[in-house]
């Protein structure tokens, strides 16, 4: 598969799987302005998969569609993070896991911006700006459980101890991302480290709570080799094309 | 044929679905007309990127132009230059005040952690004495806000930059 194609898949499949995740919050939020936050930002991150695989699509050339790739392709066949499948628990592990998530994201889309592949960088300056009000909702929610209650510090702790292992995933290079960082399409990814551990320090420390000193690395899937999770997530994401295939309404 | 100002004064007669008193110029949401060979070209930008109203005004936009007598019509979708409310006409700014949404707050602090509040007056009783109840409200482009003297509850559109 040429490294773009590849690449954009990366994208749309973090984007995809963690708006699919946040979306199974409708209805069960713990109060009803998160209820209503975590679904809109499931509908930015929808709205930013359906772009990057739209592009897949054409870079790939072979007549599939961005729903296509959605609905019909198996978890061996998904690129996305191990972070972005992981179950959303309670509250405090989707705010955990998506504070992560959004402080990476945004420091990918600001070098993103310059990529000299147009489509990509015109996608990464749309995402951008909604990027911004995810990390402030996410790390002004770390705070305030971490900083909160005996009981909310505490989940958000057990939140992060059991996440960190899925986040130095963030930062691996492998020879499709190489490939694009040489042709400037892409950041160095490893280069983003650094900046992201400045902000989830930052943000860690208003919140009382402590980085876990463990050094479990868990990678994968970038090269489809994923945790049991996606396999259920995808169960339902795609029973109906796989029930009534072609169904439209 | 047609002009491409008069394309301009058509499009003023389709709504934004989910703020129906705002006029797709008045979002800014058109960035562009076009006339080649007798068609219409329309170029039109989302606000959010997962923003569910898309594909009506592409219809709405399709609907209102075949209704003035053009039969060929093309719309496009561009993401970049990336929308911003500051496209935001002021006689949108204005309608939206007087439809009960507080328009966007230009004086924003772009800082992406620990912002400082911004000030969004109670577009009821014009108030300053107003919180801040979500980032998040009826739409992905709105949050949530409450005023402190009139209690009342209230959209505010976003300022996105």
């Amino acid at each position: 598969m040429k490294p773009l194609l590849e690449y954009t898949l990366r994208l749309g499949d973090d984007s995809l799987i963690l708006g699919h995740r946040l979306s199974e919050w409708c209805g069960h939020g713990p109060i009803l302005e998160e209820d209503i936050a975590l679904t809109n930002i499931a509908l930015d991150f929808v709205g930013q998969a359906t772009n990057f695989l739209d592009y897949a699509a054409v870079l790939e050339g072979q007549n599939r569609t961005a729903d296509d790739f959605a609905f019909l392709r198996f978890d061996k066949d998904y690129k996305n993070l191990l972070l972005v499948e992981q179950p959303n628990g309670d509250f405090g592990v989707t705010i955990v896991r998506q504070f992560l998530f959004d402080a990476y994201r945004k420091l990918l889309f600001e070098k993103l911006v310059n990529s000299k592949d147009d489509t990509i960088a015109g996608i990464a300056e749309k995402s951008l700006k909604e990027t911004k009000y995810h990390l402030r909702h996410s790390s002004e929610w770390v705070i305030r459980l971490g900083d909160g209650t005996e009981e909310s510090n505490r989940r958000v702790q057990d939140a992060l101890n059991d996440l960190w292992r899925y986040t130095d995933e963030l930062f691996y290079s492998d020879e499709v991302d190489a490939e694009l960082t040489i042709q400037g399409i892409i950041p160095d990814l490893t280069s983003l480290k650094e900046d992201w551990l400045k902000i989830v320090d930052e943000v860690l420390t208003l919140a009382k709570i402590e980085k876990p000193s463990n050094n479990w690395k868990f990678q994968g899937g970038r090269i489809g080799k994923h945790s049991e999770h996606l396999g259920f997530i995808l169960t339902e994401l795609q029973f109906m094309q796989r029930a009534y295939p072609n169904m439209q309404w | 044929m047609v002009s491409e100002k008069e394309i301009w004064k058509f499009l003023e007669e389709v709504f934004d679905p989910e703020v129906p008193v705002l006029t797709i110029v008045d979002l800014g949401v058109v960035r562009d007309v076009k006339i080649s060979d007798e068609k219409v070209f329309v170029t039109i930008t989302p606000t959010y990127s997962g923003c569910p109203a898309m594909k009506r005004i592409e219809d709405d936009i399709v609907e209102v132009l075949s209704e003035k007598g053009i039969k060929s019509i093309e719309v496009d979708l561009v993401l970049s230059p990336a929308w911003t409310t500051d496209w935001m006409t002021e006689n949108g700014r204005q309608k939206l005040l007087e439809y009960g949404i507080a328009p966007p707050q230009d004086d924003i602090d772009k800082s992406t952690l620990f912002a400082k509040p911004i000030i969004v007056p109670c577009p009821q009783c014009k108030s300053k004495n107003t919180r801040l109840i979500s980032q998040f409200g009826s739409t992905a482009c709105k949050a949530h806000y409450q005023c402190n003297d009139c209690l009342e509850p209230y959209d505010y559109f976003k300022c996105l930059r």
